[in-house]
């Protein structure tokens, strides 16, 4: 019996990172506390090595390896790259934050490589046991973050109800996934389809499905599963809120495709109804809500459930204009989401967190960069011509129109209206109150660099959209 | 060539952006520099392109420049069509434009809003640029209102006086309503055709003169009528055509310059061009022609009879300008869409002349536009004199200057012509020869000869303007006195156009008038056996006989017409039945559905209640977040419950 050695090419990105991650908190304990920025610099060097692996490695064929356990395909590709640049940019934001507040330390950089280690197993496996560890890899790494200011209670009493939560939801996963190994006998992406298609579904193949989108919902945070959410972003540092918001969804919503749309496709009606309920509660509940918060993390906590409603309509039309507009979703979310979060990190000095809607007025007489960046940011969340956000808006629409769900758009529509208040409300503030504080924004060229970049982004792929939508298009192939 | 034809538009644009946004800091003279280098930039490469376009006969451009949207069904997209016909535009639009914009640097001297002032007009340059280069409706929309929005701001630009602010508010509005149909235009153009692409859009024009639609119930219309009609109604509005002709005269209230490169040379001939550059459709509708020749013709006559009962300076040359672009109009509705652009262009540099003329001696008076209170001016300012004397020639058609040229082309392109209504535009344009010499004069008797009317400590401060101020009236003059003379061989009778615009065989009216065309010369002496001469000379020897000779017969006529000059004098009540049907209509169904409607349906059900109902909802979802973990994972619980049981049961 000979044993073949599996193709490591594919991987060589994780290997790096892991390599790295393991190098760095070695690295670590030999550095003095004023020495950290070492360990944020290896940090930073390990992302962008790793792009530049994937971005070499990436090409439009799927590779399969480790006994088919893990996939190399384009979806994997895009997803990666951008969990890199969203998670660079977070370190970059994180930095003054965190040294302010004394959590500058090498745990918060080694938890947050594992972290991307995490989704990174998550975006490429192609069995259920490997997408569990990724996820409880990536959850668990949270977990840790989010309790990182040990000695605040708000930060453990949202780490505590986070890891009490997770473990609840992970364990609905984890029995959904057994309930599917035992009705297809395999933990194989493609093997569950094959056996699904062979067999046929009945029952228990239902309560798996439910078990697994209950599961999954959680960790996007789609309602009734996301009373975690607002707790927990808003207890957490803001800096870790930033990175909880942003790449974490990406590799979400990579195990949406990957477990639903690949896997369980041939039940793609019985999914598609769970998804209808859990967008239409997400959409209503996380407009509306926004409404009424007067903290502007807990309001981006809110948006961002309606933004997985948005994603998860895109998922729910079941087409591959669907994914791939519920892709360039998620990816422009995540850009307006880092961006919302990088402001109160501007805001933000030692000793003030500068989390209250209150803190943004008269930003404009402050500091008209940071809020011209804001207006682009809130004109995207809301879905105005010309940004990021209202093609994306655009393009699931579009996609549930295709598909004769025009009631569901309907209302998608209606409940933007509805959001588009609280966003421009924002707007109001920046433009046309008065200053309540008026020390100036001390921030370093990088943060308002990429800070800047980042305004620009959303506002440069509005205005040439193209790119994106042929990427996301491309990286698509159900 | 793609960056040129980009280029000339964004020059302004960049000049506007820096003046505008970055004034403080770059300080007054920053601010003229940088937009008059951006227009003048703009000029330079605009006649290079008419020289690349026009005399070396390159072939037309039209492509994209930049898609912004794309979907299955349409393409929205940024793109410049550059054929003779825009090619004319831009290098007047942007010519002017320079003019207006060096001529400022002495008329705005002493302003606060300075900087403001160069950023706006060069803005308003971009935004006719991109009007006249689009190659799509959705730009020639896109410059439509952002010519609007800018001309608001400049109306309104001593936005401390209320009747500057009632000014801009009126013409915006009355714009609005022209602009709805144009938009309602456009929309039909896109549901009947799929493309907002003007070739696309003329290469299917046959099938919509096929086609009928029931606008109203059990009336049958075609289609391309319904379309140009909408167009026109576009027109009417930033064209200044009766009835939408009202903001015009209003519209005053703004500095001088903006006058003369607003409301005079390029924002207001934005109409003409569009339906000049529609032409292929227009040529399909015998019916919209007709229309457009009336409504014109009633503008060219019955506007100019009001310009001889004001005695604003700056309200005698609107209303002139009022009764021109009903000219225009009317050639354009007889399918003489050459002579349109001719006296277009011919208009663009005497109308420009004139107002900035006028502003001269506004401005050498300290402000002063009441023509009772000049007189005598010839004496003390002699540039400004020769120069308005040019344009004023050139404006009544006196044999040799540009209108000339241009006015009689169009008077007997109407005479040729058998469409519906011709017969009266024509009578109409005759008459409204004799009304523009008449008041014309009459307005150039007042200001620079009689008795000296000011008073003495403004005579004592008289002077000529200064460079800034004479050096664009002088190049004014020199195409006000020549251009008709050069260009209506080309223009006119050429195949110029060839091309850019389509006349039908049974409407080619300028080729009729053509055949009798035998070079300039024997167009002159040809207008001597013509009545339109004899009827401009009589209006100026009318209105010098009343106001030089016996100045007793105006006031007596003012008494013994008096009804006819009240009539006049309120612009034939268009004001009054304006604010007392649609502003009071406006108001008083407004205040029905604010107190029924608003009050109690949406405010009181919708709205309040739907913010109670959020209200409500928002503070029981917040009893729902508890902050109580196990609450928070019974939740969870039973959500997964209730999706099992549903969706087994399913």
């Amino acid at each position: 019996m000979t044993m073949e050695m599996p193709n490591l090419v594919p991987v060589l990105p994780e290997i790096v990172v892991l390599a790295m991650t393991c190098l760095i908190l070695v690295v670590d304990l030999f550095l003095r506390d004023d020495q950290r920025d070492v360990t944020y610099l290896l940090t930073q060097a390990t992302l962008v090595v790793a792009f530049a692996l994937t971005w070499a490695l990436g090409d439009d064929q799927v590779r399969l390896t480790l006994f088919g356990s893990v996939v190399n395909d384009p979806l994997s590709d895009v997803l990666k790259l951008f969990i890199y640049l969203l998670t660079f940019m977070t370190f970059v934001f994180a930095r003054p934050y965190m040294k302010e507040r004394g959590l500058h330390t090498g745990e918060y950089y080694v938890l947050g490589l594992l972290g991307v280690l995490g989704m990174m197993v998550m975006v490429s496996s192609y069995s259920m046991l490997l997408m569990y560890l990724g996820l409880e890899l990536l959850s668990l790494s949270l977990y840790a973050l989010v309790s990182l200011n040990r000695d605040s209670t708000r930060c453990s009493e949202a780490a505590m109800k986070y890891l009490v939560l997770g473990a609840v939801a992970s364990g609905m996963l984890l029995y959904g996934m057994s309930l599917i190994y035992g009705l297809t006998g395999s933990l194989n992406v493609i093997e569950i389809s094959h056996a699904i298609v062979r067999d046929g579904a009945d029952l228990p193949m239902v309560v798996a499905v439910a078990f697994v989108v209950v599961g999954l919902a959680f960790k996007l945070g789609a309602v009734p599963f996301h009373m975690w959410l607002p707790d927990v972003y808003e207890g957490a540092p803001t800096a870790i809120t930033a990175y909880l918001s942003a790449a974490p969804k990406l590799a979400g919503f990579a195990l949406f495709v990957r477990l639903l749309a690949e896997g369980l496709g041939p039940v793609t009606a019985e999914w598609q109804q769970m998804l209808m309920v859990l967008a239409v509660l997400s959409l209503f509940l996380g407009n509306v809500v926004a409404i009424a918060q007067t903290s502007f993390k807990r309001m981006l906590a809110y948006s961002t459930i309606s933004h997985i409603g948005f994603v998860l309509l895109g998922l729910l039309a079941g087409t591959n204009d669907g994914y791939s507009a519920a892709l360039f979703y998620v990816v422009a979310y995540a850009l307006m989401s880092l961006g919302g979060f990088a402001t109160i990190l501007y805001l933000a000095r030692r000793g003030t967190e500068a989390e209250s809607l209150d803190d943004l007025r008269g930003l404009n007489d402050r500091n008209p960069f940071a809020a011209f960046t804001v207006l682009i940011l809130m004109f995207s969340m809301a879905g105005i011509p010309f940004t990021l956000g209202f093609w994306a808006k655009l393009a699931v629409l579009r996609a549930l129109v295709q598909v004769d769900f025009v009631w569901l758009a309907v209302f998608a529509v209606v409940m933007s209206v509805i959001g588009a208040f609280y966003y421009l409300r924002v707007l109001k503030m920046v433009y046309f109150d008065k200053p309540v504080e008026t020390a100036p924004l001390a921030r370093g060229l990088d943060f308002r660099l990429v800070f800047g970049a980042n305004g620009l982004a959303i506002l440069g792929l509005g205005l040439y959209p193209a790119g994106l939508v042929a990427l996301c298009a491309g990286a698509i192939n159900v | 060539m793609p960056y040129v034809y980009l280029a000339i538009p964004l020059a302004p644009l960049l000049g506007a952006i820096i003046a505008g946004l970055f004034g403080r800091q770059i300080g007054r003279a920053g601010a003229h520099w940088v937009t008059i280098i951006g227009v003048a930039v703009s000029f330079a490469l605009s006649l290079w392109v008419f020289k690349h376009i026009v005399l070396d006969g390159a072939p037309v451009y039209n492509e994209a420049v930049y898609t912004w949207m794309a979907t299955d069904a349409f393409r929205f997209e940024v793109g410049f069509l550059v054929d003779n016909l825009t090619a004319l535009m831009m290098v007047v639009v942007t010519g002017v434009s320079l003019m207006v914009h060096i001529y400022t640097i002495g008329y705005m001297h002493d302003d606060p809003g300075y900087q403001r002032f160069f950023s706006y007009i060069s803005l308003f340059t971009f935004s006719m640029l991109m009007l006249v280069m689009a190659n799509n409706f959705m730009q020639l929309f896109f410059g439509w209102e952002a010519v609007g929005l800018v001309s608001y701001l400049l109306i309104g630009f001593w936005f401390k006086r209320e009747s500057a602010i009632f000014a801009n508010l009126k013409a915006f509005l009355v714009n609005r309503v022209g602009d709805f149909g144009f938009l309602l235009g456009i929309a039909a153009v896109l549901m009947y055709t799929g493309s907002l692409d003007y070739m696309a859009v003329f290469g299917q024009a046959d099938q919509l003169a096929a086609t009928t639609i029931e606008v109203l119930p059990g009336t049958e219309w075609n289609l391309v009528t319904v379309i140009a009609i909408l167009l026109f109604i576009g027109a009417m509005g930033k064209s200044a055509q009766v009835p939408l002709h009202v903001w015009l005269p209003d519209s005053m209230e703004g500095p001088t310059p903006i006058s003369a490169l607003i409301h005079a040379a390029t924002m207001v001939t934005a109409g003409i061009f569009m339906v000049a550059r529609m032409s292929p459709l227009y040529e399909l509708s015998e019916v919209a022609l007709s229309l457009v020749v009336v409504l014109g013709a009633l503008t060219a006559f019955f506007m100019g009879l009001l310009g001889i009962v004001q005695n604003d300076i700056k309200r005698v040359v609107a209303f002139s300008t009022l009764s021109q672009l009903g000219y225009m109009t009317v050639a354009l509705g007889v399918s003489a869409y050459s002579a349109a652009i001719f006296h277009l262009m011919t208009h663009a540099f005497f109308k420009a002349l004139l107002f900035l003329a006028a502003g001269s001696v506004i401005v050498a008076l300290h402000h002063e536009q009441d023509m009772r209170k000049m007189g005598g001016l010839y004496k003390y300012m002699p540039v400004t004199f020769v120069t308005f004397l040019v344009g004023t020639l050139a404006l009544i058609g006196f044999p040799g200057f540009a209108g000339f040229f241009s006015k009689d082309a169009i008077i007997e392109s109407v005479h040729a012509s058998s469409i519906p209504g011709a017969g009266l535009a024509y009578w109409l344009v005759l008459l409204g020869v004799f009304v523009t010499a008449f008041y014309s004069f009459r307005m150039f008797f007042l200001v620079f000869f009689g008795e000296e009317r000011m008073d003495d400590h403004a005579r004592a401060h008289l002077h000529e303007s200064p460079r800034v101020v004479t050096v664009p009236l002088v190049l004014l003059a020199i195409p006000s006195a020549i251009i008709g003379w050069i260009a209506i061989e080309p223009l006119v009778f050429g195949d110029f156009f060839a091309g850019a615009i389509t006349v039908a065989p049974e409407h080619d009216v300028v080729g009729e008038v053509g055949h009798h065309y035998h070079g300039q010369w024997s167009f002159i002496l040809h207008a001597f056996q013509a009545p339109a001469l004899w009827l401009a000379l009589g209006g100026v020897a009318t209105a010098w006989f009343i106001y030089m000779v016996r100045p007793s017969i105006a006031t007596a006529a003012r008494e013994r017409l008096g009804f006819l000059h009240a009539l006049l004098d309120r612009g034939y009540g268009f004001d009054e039945f304006n604010n007392q049907v649609f502003a009071r209509g406006t108001l008083a169904l407004g205040r029905g559905l604010s107190s029924q409607g608003d009050a109690r349906v949406i405010d009181g059900w919708l709205v309040n209640g739907a913010a109670r109902l959020v209200g409500w909802g928002a503070r029981v979802v917040r009893h729902v977040q508890t902050g109580m973990m196990y609450h928070y994972a019974f939740v969870m619980i039973a959500g997964l419950l209730v999706f099992m049981t549903w969706f087994m049961f399913a």
